[in-house]
């Protein structure tokens, strides 16, 4: 479990830092609890009028089992504005994982059509789906997904690997390698950089696949339950890196929880109920004092 | 990157990878070892079986042979051209060589060679297996005086040294019987005397039919011992003859183990040797022979029946010269090649030049004298490299196995590395390049045991006696003081591709399986 000190004196990056151009300067800002209580962001109260992030219609998806085939997603259509942070809630086999890969373009929806900034992305090529995951897509997990041979450090470095071939990869090295390091710095793990992940706590964990989600500077994180697995005290930390992330640089957050107090506390929420979404009176929206945004 | 990067760490983590691939490292290390030997053993054997053979051999099996050899030769060389390294004409054939020692009479059969001395080194090594090094520079069918193989202790002393004075005693032991059957002859005839008187004195009787019977062996004894001092056996010798070294010794051990040849002939003994002549039909000739030297070419088949005398002293005994000519005929001509000219060729040509269906001369090459016994070893050998590959396919089932296994240990990561963003091609590549690394690193370790195995080949065979308590190699066998080895870089090469080449494809079906792994699946294996 983390160190309480180190939760206190999380480092949150200045825009720049996720900009891979310029050179880094250190005006942290500590992130305190009080800083940002909500996921939600403080700009627009009316989400419905943003531009769409992701959308996805009418998807539908059944997987196999011994012949017969037990249907998951029976028709969803979801949004993600934006710089918003959009919950997916449900109960276990509701389909909101499912929904999260389609997504991701982890898997493909067996009908309907899913839209990543006006393109459609589920009808790409195996090939422009891997690239889009890679540098379109940041993920995160419940199971924090490290590769166990890889230390923290390589851990992070790995998608812009896979991204890079090895001679354009050795080239950007220090570029690379730089941008990792303050990601790492940003999460608050720069003492563990050469750790394994078997070395790690599960907050640990979570924050190195936060910053490996983020190395390829992307537009879209999908969250899949990234607290399921965690304490309170860990989870907590988790959110508010994540928050923290949309606040200062407008990162559009897809998560899946089972937790209603989390979604309580996105910008909006989307609950799944045997494969479809449930119809409810949308929950009035918090209305704070805007805040000047970056973006 | 990744690829590589994972490939490491896997190698690096995984030693039951290793374990797997110690089997590739075995077979090319065996293979090694193997073909190392084999090779020299084949080299060796080679160089020895054509040692004493020329190149191409032309024979024919009339008893009169070849009658003008000189026209043939003509013949050879306008074929071939500047072909030729040497020609050179023999009469080979059976014979018998007779020797008494300790009183016995000992006959062992022989191929009896006639060879023209001045020629005859120029078309086969001959002349380095001769012992006297005077004889090694030309030979002459002269005996000399010392110097035979001074390094061989058992065949000490011998030449003039050993038939000098060998004679001598024969003459002394001679002249001991002469006189004893001149006293018996006296007695005799003494006897025969008082015999006839008392005969005489009984009924006057002249002559006594038995006793004229008993008297002729003495005379003819007489007779034989004044032959036999006709020729001065300790000044003079016979006609030369070259024995193949095991026609004169036996192989064995000293009392404390070591190999020695134990000479039951030497040079400056006397053989007698039967051979059929060239009339029909062919009678047996008796010659008497001095021996001049031994050869050793360490191949048993040669060193036990060759004999090799002056061929015109062949040609002589056996009536095979021309009385009106005095044109030699000959039952064979060897040829010996330029270095590098096509065996196969050289002799197809000769082929052409005299159809076996006119002359009735059979063309053939050293290779094809020897031919079943280099086709044994090929085949032997041929035989082990595909036993051996298939230990390494063997191996080659125990990586695919291990892979598998990795592959479903690796199945969470497979799926992170999918959710990342690396291609199915990408993740294929990461299990090929582990399989190319093992095999690589698996037959790299296999090619260092397997040379260092091959150079210290000899005290590891004197170990393995040391522990089994028997002979690797008897020497009185194999004819090797040392085990022959050799090393052909190209066999190396190809032994090396062959097992990595099997540890890749025994990484595609599982790297195939990676590939095609669901992602999401894969994410959600325990």
């Amino acid at each position: 479990m983390s160190n309480p000190d180190t939760t206190r004196q999380l480092p949150i990056p200045a825009p720049h830092m996720l900009d891979m151009d310029s050179k880094p300067q250190s005006p942290y800002r500590v992130i305190r609890p009080e800083d940002a209580e909500s996921l939600r962001t403080t700009r627009s109260p009316s989400a419905g009028q943003l531009d769409p992030m992701i959308t996805a219609t009418g998807l539908v998806k059944s997987y196999r089992k011994h012949k017969t085939a037990v249907p998951v997603l029976k028709g969803v259509d979801f949004v993600a504005p934006k710089g918003r942070v959009t919950a997916i809630i449900g109960q276990s086999g509701s389909g909101k994982s499912t929904l999260l890969h389609l997504l991701g373009t982890l898997d493909q929806p067996d009908a309907g059509e899913i839209a990543f900034d006006g393109q459609r992305i589920d009808c790409l090529t195996a090939r422009d789906r891997d690239a889009f995951r890679n540098q379109q897509l940041g993920m995160i997990f419940q199971f924090y997904h490290l590769l166990p041979e890889l230390t923290l450090l390589e851990n992070v470095l790995a998608p812009a690997m896979i991204t890079h071939g090895l001679f354009s990869y050795l080239r950007n090295r220090k570029l690379v390698v730089q941008r990792a390091k303050d990601l790492i710095d940003m999460v608050g793990l720069s003492h563990r950089m050469k750790h394994r992940p078997r070395e790690l706590s599960g907050g640990e964990m979570q924050r190195t696949a936060i910053a490996r989600a983020l190395i390829a500077n992307p537009s879209l994180l999908l969250a899949d339950e990234p607290t399921g697995n965690l304490d309170h005290e860990s989870g907590q930390i988790i959110l508010r890196i994540l928050r923290q992330l949309n606040q200062d640089h407008g990162l559009t957050i897809v998560m899946v929880t089972h937790d209603e107090s989390i979604a309580q506390q996105c910008d909006s929420v989307v609950r799944l109920k045997d494969g479809k979404v449930e119809r409810l009176p949308p929950a009035p929206l918090r209305t704070t004092s805007d805040a000047t945004r970056g973006g | 990157m990744y690829k590589f990067l994972l490939c490491m760490r896997y190698l690096k983590t995984r030693w039951i990878a290793l374990a797997s691939i110690v089997s590739v490292t075995l077979g090319v290390a065996t293979l090694i070892v193997v073909n190392s030997v084999m090779d020299g053993f084949t080299t060796t054997m080679q160089d020895r079986m054509h040692g004493i053979l020329s190149d191409i051999v032309l024979e024919t099996r009339s008893q009169t042979g070849i009658t003008q050899p000189h026209d043939y030769e003509e013949r050879i060389r306008a074929r071939l051209g500047d072909r030729v390294a040497g020609v050179t004409t023999v009469v080979t054939l059976p014979a018998m060589m007779t020797f008494q020692r300790n009183g016995n009479s000992h006959t062992q059969q022989i191929n009896l060679i006639g060879i023209d001395q001045n020629t005859f080194a120029s078309v086969s090594d001959f002349s380095k297996y001769l012992l006297h090094p005077e004889n090694k520079k030309q030979l002459d069918f002269l005996l000399k005086n010392n110097g035979y193989a001074v390094e061989r202790e058992r065949m000490q002393p011998s030449g003039w040294e050993y038939r000098a004075p060998m004679a001598r005693y024969q003459k002394v032991v001679q002249q001991r019987l002469r006189n004893a059957q001149e006293l018996e002859q006296e007695r005799f005839e003494q006897l025969q005397q008082k015999i006839q008187e008392e005969a005489q004195a009984a009924d006057g009787s002249q002559a006594d039919p038995v006793a004229a019977l008993m008297a002729g062996p003495g005379i003819q004894i007489a007779n034989n011992a004044q032959q036999i001092s006709q020729f001065d056996a300790e000044k003079e010798q016979r006609t030369g003859i070259v024995l193949g070294i095991n026609l004169g010794s036996i192989r064995g051990r000293e009392p404390d183990g070591t190999v020695q040849d134990f000479f039951f002939l030497r040079p400056g003994d006397d053989v007698q040797v039967t051979f059929p002549n060239a009339g029909t039909p062919p009678r047996g000739i008796d010659e008497q022979f001095t021996i001049v030297d031994f050869y050793e070419s360490k191949m048993s088949e040669y060193d036990s029946t060759f004999a090799f005398v002056p061929l015109e002293k062949l040609q002589h005994s056996r009536g095979m010269i021309d009385p009106q000519t005095g044109a030699g005929a000959v039952t064979s001509i060897q040829i010996k090649l330029k270095p590098g000219v096509d065996l196969n060729e050289a002799r197809d040509a000769l082929r052409d030049e005299f159809p076996p269906t006119h002359d009735f001369v059979e063309v053939r090459t050293w290779r094809e004298t020897q031919g079943p016994l280099l086709a044994a070893v090929q085949l032997e050998t041929t035989i082990l490299n595909i036993l051996l590959f298939m230990i390494i396919a063997v191996a080659g089932f125990g990586i695919l196995a291990t892979f598998f296994m990795i592959v479903v240990e690796k199945t969470r990561d497979i799926g992170i590395l999918k959710a990342l963003g690396a291609t199915g091609t990408g993740i294929a590549t990461i299990f090929l390049g582990y399989g190319v690394l093992l095999g690589t690193v698996g037959s790299g370790v296999g090619v260092v045991c397997g040379l260092l195995f091959v150079w210290k080949i000899n005290d590891i065979a004197r170990v393995i006696e040391w522990i089994t308590g028997r002979e690797v190699f008897d020497p009185t066998v194999y004819y090797f003081d040392t085990i022959p080895t050799i090393i052909h870089p190209y066999m190396l090469v190809w032994v090396s591709l062959g097992a990595i080449l099997i540890a890749v494809l025994a990484s595609v079906l599982p790297s195939i399986r990676a590939a095609r792994m669901h992602p999401v699946e894969a994410l959600r294996y325990e």
